[in-house]
């Protein structure tokens, strides 16, 4: 490939106080693909999903060395300010979070309070179509966000993270707490989405990575015999084919092959 | 020995079904006998209260009229006649006073404490401070504002909302603490990912998440200042005139017109006194239930 990655990872190592969580992590995310990341249980999926928009900042005693470089600029450089690295990088949770708010003030959230001058409507109905919830939700713009099903939230959550014009979403296990169709067209809906943005999706389902994603990252936990400390390497990195179908690492042929996890 | 004889109730098996294993009777006793007590201790508070507000009710409604309501004390507290007019503005003036201080002070402290502060020392000492401020008896309050101010500047309203506004501010500052601790961090987490900053995350979706709550927080330390009387008896002193003068003179409130009324010994007197107490247990009431209202709606407490 010699298109330039919106993410290059140089070692990237993550503290939780003095536990390690994740360990020597390098990777490059390439553009308008789909990148998922497998693995077991505590494994640091989602620890290592939050290291991109440094959302684990918020957890006080969280530590971050290493590098992530989006396109080409360390984001854990001193004087970057994450707020400025959370708009350009959007995010959708495990479960759906929708402000207490209207649907329309749901998605104008972030341009509000990003300063947006254009026009406020259209900017709402252009996300909401972008999601595939217009044509529901069209008659009750000013209805509660919360009167909606758990689909349609999820949905609204991507909508709102459209709507500040982000190049990158990540989603956090964003089907997990949805029913099969509803996990369908969020499915549909990013292979919709991978056309204008580059996502990276964390999921416990291996066939929702295989389904969706063109490259998977297999992230596996590594014990200290001694201590018992735990932490999550990432063993390999691929086209999602090659991962699924020939991996070369034994740990990755066993997971994916159901043998564990 | 056999799973079934080893319990009380025995066990289904082979040869027992359900209809053998009888509770315990010692179970079934302990189980009356502890149902029969809760319900003694309820009926017993619901009683004692509404002993209080029939026995008020009753005696308040004989004196409370059209008249009681728009007029002010007569100049003898033996003359029957008036009402309470200059208590109610008074208690309004000090109560409004003391809200429009204490209640943004509270709310920001309580956002202090739970975004920025956390578990630092000086959240533990506001928190603990807090907590001896709302058990401090209310006539301290009055005592603290007494000499420190009342000495130099004279009995006043103003002074008067100083001590309501110290008993009211710990009041809305833990509570809307507590509703502030209820917002998710799913919705702190969907601002900050949308690019919001820290305090764009608080006045956006913190507060205005929290807001039923915080509500009712400041119902009730408005009603707890409503009803006191201690510390106003050293900060408004109180006043047979009606006046709705913030500084410079004494001024009445409801609950000193109550206190005033209620231990002289002239029948008319005392009988304002239980109109004023009808009216004033309307008000807190009327406040309570508002208060209720606007929480039930709370999308929080769904």
């Amino acid at each position: 490939m010699n298109e330039s990655p919106v993410f290059s990872v140089r070692d990237l190592n993550m503290h939780y106080s003095s536990n390690l969580a994740l360990k020597d992590i390098s990777m490059d995310i390439r553009p308008k693909r789909i990148t998922a990341i497998i693995g077991p249980s505590g494994c640091g999926k989602s620890t290592l999903i939050r290291c991109f928009n440094r959302m684990n900042e918020l957890i006080p005693a969280a530590r971050v060395s290493g590098q992530v470089l989006y396109h080409g600029e360390d984001i854990y450089a001193p004087g970057v300010d994450p707020v400025v690295v959370r708009r350009h990088i959007g995010m959708v949770f495990q479960r759906p979070n929708p402000f207490p708010k209207s649907i329309y003030d749901n998605v104008a959230f972030g341009a509000k309070i990003n300063g947006y001058k254009e026009d406020m409507d259209e900017l709402v109905e252009r996300s909401l179509r972008r999601a595939a919830l217009w044509d529901e939700v069209k008659s009750k713009l000013k209805k509660s966000a919360l009167d909606l099903s758990g689909g349609q939230q999820q949905r609204l959550c991507i909508a709102r993270a459209i709507a500040v014009e982000p190049d990158v979403i990540l989603m956090d296990e964003p089907a997990s707490a949805l029913d099969p169709i509803a996990t369908v067209r969020i499915e549909d809906l990013m292979q919709e989405l991978k056309q204008d943005y580059s996502i990276i999706i964390v999921t416990h389902n291996m066939q929702q990575a295989a389904r969706v994603s063109d490259e998977t990252a297999f992230l596996y936990t590594e014990v200290d015999e001694a201590t018992s400390a735990r932490w999550g390497i990432l063993v390999e990195f691929g086209e999602t084919g090659q991962i699924f179908t020939k991996p070369h690492d034994k740990r990755t042929e066993d997971y994916v092959s159901g043998r564990f996890g | 020995m056999s799973v079934v004889d080893r319990w009380p109730e025995g066990r289904v098996g082979p040869g027992v079904s359900l209809h053998d294993c009888r509770p315990a009777r010692r179970r079934v006793w302990r189980n009356r006998r502890n149902t029969v007590l809760i319900v003694l201790a309820t009926l017993f508070v619901l009683i004692t209260v509404g002993m209080i507000l029939v026995y008020i009710v009753l005696k308040g409604i004989q004196t409370m009229n059209w008249e009681f309501l728009t007029s002010s004390q007569p100049f003898s507290l033996r003359r029957s006649g008036g009402g309470f007019l200059n208590g109610l503005i008074g208690t309004a003036i000090m109560v409004g006073v003391a809200a429009v201080v204490s209640v943004p002070l509270g709310i920001l402290g309580a956002v202090y404490l739970v975004e920025y502060g956390k578990g630092n020392w000086l959240a533990k000492l506001i928190r603990f401070f807090a907590d001896v401020m709302t058990g401090v008896p209310s006539i301290f309050v009055g005592l603290f504002v007494y000499t420190a101010m009342v000495v130099n500047f004279g009995f006043s309203a103003l002074m008067g909302a100083v001590a309501l506004a110290i008993i009211m501010m710990p009041i809305v500052l833990r509570s809307t603490e507590e509703m502030l601790k209820l917002v998710p961090s799913e919705l702190k987490d969907a601002s900050y990912g949308l690019g919001a900053a820290k305090w764009q995350t608080v006045t956006k979706v913190i507060i205005p998440s929290a807001a039923p709550g915080i509500t009712t927080g400041v119902m009730l330390a408005i009603a707890r200042a409503a009803g006191e009387t201690a510390p106003l008896l050293l900060t408004a002193l109180g006043s047979i005139q009606l006046t709705a003068k913030l500084w410079g003179e004494p001024i009445q409130a409801l609950s000193l017109a109550i206190f005033d009324g209620a231990r002289n010994p002239f029948a008319a007197g005392q009988a304002r006194a239980w109109a004023g107490a009808l009216e004033l247990i309307i008000i807190i009431l009327v406040l309570t239930v508002l208060a209720r209202v606007i929480t039930s709606r709370s999308r929080l407490s769904r």
